[in-house]
């Protein structure tokens, strides 16, 4: 019998399943020693305050990349969704869409770097399952992830937060992400030498939160759609507009010279562990200071102001050439060009 | 018409080469610029080099490539000011 | 021309000494009552005027419109319909097309190449002719077909690579082809009477291959200057200023600002297309068929056209109903004066390639336009005549 890869039967529900589980899945992620001890459904003690609750699914190609992986950026991703309402996690869940014939060695490798992320960002990995498909239904492994966090008292964040003079900041250069993916993928003649920047963002927005409570107003990690996309949802959101300053984002330089080989725009460009926070005005430099203390952060700056209110908001970008124009929504997956 | 950056010649076999600009690499041909060398700055279109730029005139006409130095000054400053950051903590 | 240790800081200052001058010729020419209306001829560089917001600093009498220059917008429906025709490949074993990916969501008769390969069809997006080949090679018995759009400075790569196939003896490898020459579109753009054209911007990088000395001619026949110019805001910039120079001093001449172009051009890949290609009449979007504007695969190179052999029917030509890229592409229209333009035609969901394209005029105008559906866009500043 083929012990390295997943067989249909491997979700099947049997012996196969029970072994995957307590040889394979648990200790990758650190969990319980034997499959027996989970029970169907975890239970949290439950804190006083709100909650906050998420969930997501998962998929990239490459499966690992410069700085990251699919076992990873799930833990990250729903870290950071917890981590923008203002909330620390309490627990998550971790449930496996497993293509049949996938490698298990690479599974293990995918589940410890999960694991190891979880524990990082002290999170836990509560509750999971695992389903195996034959090989038309799903192209390798598909992970979602939920999450239960405790919103930190102090967070008061909202779009009707969001006032006229708040400055926006951004903690660092845009598109690692998107672009370290593409550059992995296979077919493009293109390699950069970039790395994700994949990681969790919950101790900045706890940073911000802890100093300065609910003078921050509005929290968001930038993911696919890119900044474009978090600042076009906050201005509708907001009803205000929003004005940025291209010179003050900051930009990594193989990334820009990428996005011009592939005919691609950085500000639509996905990043997997960035935070766009507005607060008051008066609490950017230093909050600025704070964030750039964080490796992860270091490159953080004000990029631009919350305008008026408007019922048509518009995002407007002041260019490095001197003119000024809107920042539309970006409208899903941009072919790269070479026209 | 279309989209072409400039790069400059990394790895050079036969008629294809390898480009580089600020740590992007690409593959393209060289069949349209038989003379270019190692070293040269090509500009970039399509998978084909079109011509050798000067690379004096390279870094004079792209905003591009400005920008890209800039950026590395800013690195510098942002990581500077980072250590510094880290050793008061 | 600013010095090697260009920073963001000079280049802002020049681009400002550049609006500077912009202005003080503007005026000039003004008093003599005039309104200057440059077309670009060149899809990057209408990306490039609207990413840089630049339309909203020139003067009241200056106008920049576009052209056709963006090859997909260019491409007559009748090619777009041939090309889902072959995806769609009814009655015979369906080959793979390899295609530059703004032509995916181009819309046809019966639905662009994306919602063809929805239906089944094998497409894929190749980043030079190149790699067409290449897929051709590692799918031995199955047919590749490329589709060679675009203007001189793409159809060397699609000549380069027929020859490749043709000395490897590639037997599943060919192109539809639609390659397009810029100067007799020029041409016919200067004799439209509706169309009051006073200068070209020419494209940077078809002019690589072509050497500015080719624009010559017009500049004598149509007394209009023509100057090259490269893809950013700078370069567009200095390029309007050389045009105004010329307008204000008299001087017409053929030139460029673009260090990467030369007088002569890449001479090595026009014989190339020599070798490969013949010039045939072409049918653009809008224009029509134009004498002696397109390319041709000629002699033993004619065993690689997919037309041919897969007998590709003939198709008509239309315009989208409602849809005025044509105008917008002669620079007869822009794109907000478009009905459809923002409700009926986004990004998302394009009625014409003028918008499908990330070049196309509307779809720059849209991206980066003061444009925003329902509002009064915030001081767009080509709307006067």
């Amino acid at each position: 019998m083929d012990t390295t890869h997943i067989q249909l039967a491997h979700g099947g529900g049997g012996q196969l399943t029970a072994d995957l589980i307590s040889q394979v899945i648990l200790p990758a992620i650190g969990g319980p020693q034997h499959s027996h001890q989970l029970t169907d459904a975890a239970t949290l003690e439950a804190p006083h305050g709100h909650l906050a609750f998420t969930t997501d699914s998962y998929v990239v190609q490459p499966l690992e990349f410069p700085g990251g992986d699919i076992g990873k950026l799930a833990v990250c991703g729903t870290i950071n969704d917890l981590s923008v309402v203002g909330a620390h996690p309490l627990g998550m869940s971790l449930a496996l869409v497993i293509q049949e014939g996938f490698e298990i060695e690479l599974l293990r490798r995918l589940l410890t770097s999960a694991g190891a992320e979880a524990k990082a960002a002290g999170a836990h990995v509560v509750t999971g399952d695992t389903k195996v498909v034959d090989r038309s239904a799903c192209d390798g492994l598909i992970i979602n992830s939920s999450g239960v966090g405790l919103v930190h008292p102090a967070a008061r964040l909202g779009f009707d937060r969001v006032n006229e003079g708040d400055a926006i900041l951004l903690s660092g250069p845009l598109g690692e992400h998107g672009l370290a993916v593409m550059s992995k993928r296979k077919g493009l003649s293109f390699s950069a030498d970039l790395v994700s920047d994949c990681a969790s963002i919950g101790q900045l927005t706890a940073a911000l939160l802890e100093e300065f409570g609910p003078a921050v107003h509005f929290m968001r990690d930038p993911t696919r759609g890119g900044l474009a996309a978090t600042l076009a949802e906050l201005s509708v959101g907001a009803r205000r507009d929003l004005e940025i300053v291209e010179s003050s984002i900051p930009a990594n330089k193989t990334v820009r010279a990428a996005a011009e080989m592939l005919g691609l725009d950085v500000l639509a460009a996905a990043n997997e562990g960035k935070l766009v926070a507005v607060l008051e005005a008066g609490a950017a430099a230093k909050a600025i200071a704070i964030l750039s203390k964080f490796k992860i952060a270091r490159r953080a700056a004000v990029i631009g102001a919350v305008g008026a209110a408007s019922d048509d908001p518009l995002v407007e970008l002041v260019t490095t050439a001197g003119g000024r124009r809107v920042v539309q929504m970006p409208y899903g997956e941009e072919l790269p060009r070479i026209c | 018409m279309c989209l072409a950056i400039p790069a400059q010649i990394e790895k050079m076999e036969d008629k294809t080469a390898t480009v580089v600009l600020a740590g992007s690499r690409t593959n393209v041909s060289l069949a349209l610029v038989p003379e270019a060398k190692l070293g040269d700055w090509v500009l970039v279109h399509a998978g084909y080099a079109l011509t050798i730029l000067d690379p004096q005139e390279a870094r004079e006409t792209y905003e591009l490539l400005a920008q890209i130095e800039v950026d590395e000054e800013e690195v510098k400053r942002a990581s500077t000011a980072w250590t510094q950051e880290e050793k008061k903590t | 021309m600013a010095d090697s240790s260009t920073t963001e800081q000079s280049m802002r200052d020049l681009m400002e000494q550049y609006y500077g001058r912009i202005a003080q010729l503007s005026v000039g020419l003004a008093r003599g009552g005039r309104n200057i209306q440059i077309m670009e001829v060149c899809g990057t560089h209408t990306m490039a005027i609207a990413r840089s917001g630049m339309r909203q600093r020139l003067p009241k009498n200056l106008r920049l419109v576009s052209g056709p220059g963006c090859p997909v917008c260019v491409t007559d429906q009748s090619y777009m319909d041939q090309a889902v025709w072959l995806a769609d490949a009814k009655g015979f074993a369906p080959p793979i097309i390899a295609t530059y990916g703004d032509m995916v969501r181009v819309p046809g008769r019966v639905g662009s190449l994306g919602e063809a390969r929805a239906r089944g069809a094998a497409i894929e997006v190749v980043y030079s002719a190149d790699q067409a080949v290449e897929l051709a090679q590692r799918t031995p018995g199955r047919q590749v077909v490329f589709l060679a759009v675009g203007f001189e400075t793409t159809a060397p790569g699609t000549a380069l690579a027929v020859m490749r196939a043709k000395a490897q003896g590639l037997d599943n490898f060919s192109c539809l082809v639609a390659h397009k020459l810029v100067l007799p579109a020029m041409r016919v753009l200067l004799s439209d009477p509706d169309l009051q054209l006073d200068a070209f911007l020419c494209p940077g990088h078809v002019s690589v291959i072509l050497g500015y000395d080719a624009y010559a001619p017009i500049v004598e026949q149509y007394r209009r200057p023509c100057v090259v110019a490269g893809f950013d805001a700078l370069q567009v910039a200095k390029g309007v200023v050389v045009i105004l120079e010329q307008l204000a001093g008299g001087k017409l001449e053929a030139t460029s600002v673009y260090p990467a172009v030369s007088a002569g051009g890449n001479a090595a890949a026009r014989e190339l297309l020599a070798e490969v290609f013949e010039v045939t009449d072409a049918r653009w979007r809008a224009i029509g068929t134009i004498p002696g504007s397109g390319l041709s695969l000629r002699g033993d190179y004619a065993a690689f056209d997919a037309a041919r052999r897969f007998s590709v029917p003939e198709m008509e030509s239309y315009e989208l109903p409602g849809c005025r890229c044509g105008d917008v592409i002669c620079g007869r229209t822009l794109p907000e004066e478009c009905k459809l333009f923002g409700r009926r035609c986004t990004p998302l969901d394009p009625v014409g390639p003028c918008m499908v394209s990330s070049e196309g005029a509307c779809a720059a105008a849209y991206k980066y336009g003061g444009f925003r559906f329902g509002r009064a866009s915030a001081g767009r500043g080509d709307k006067q005549p």
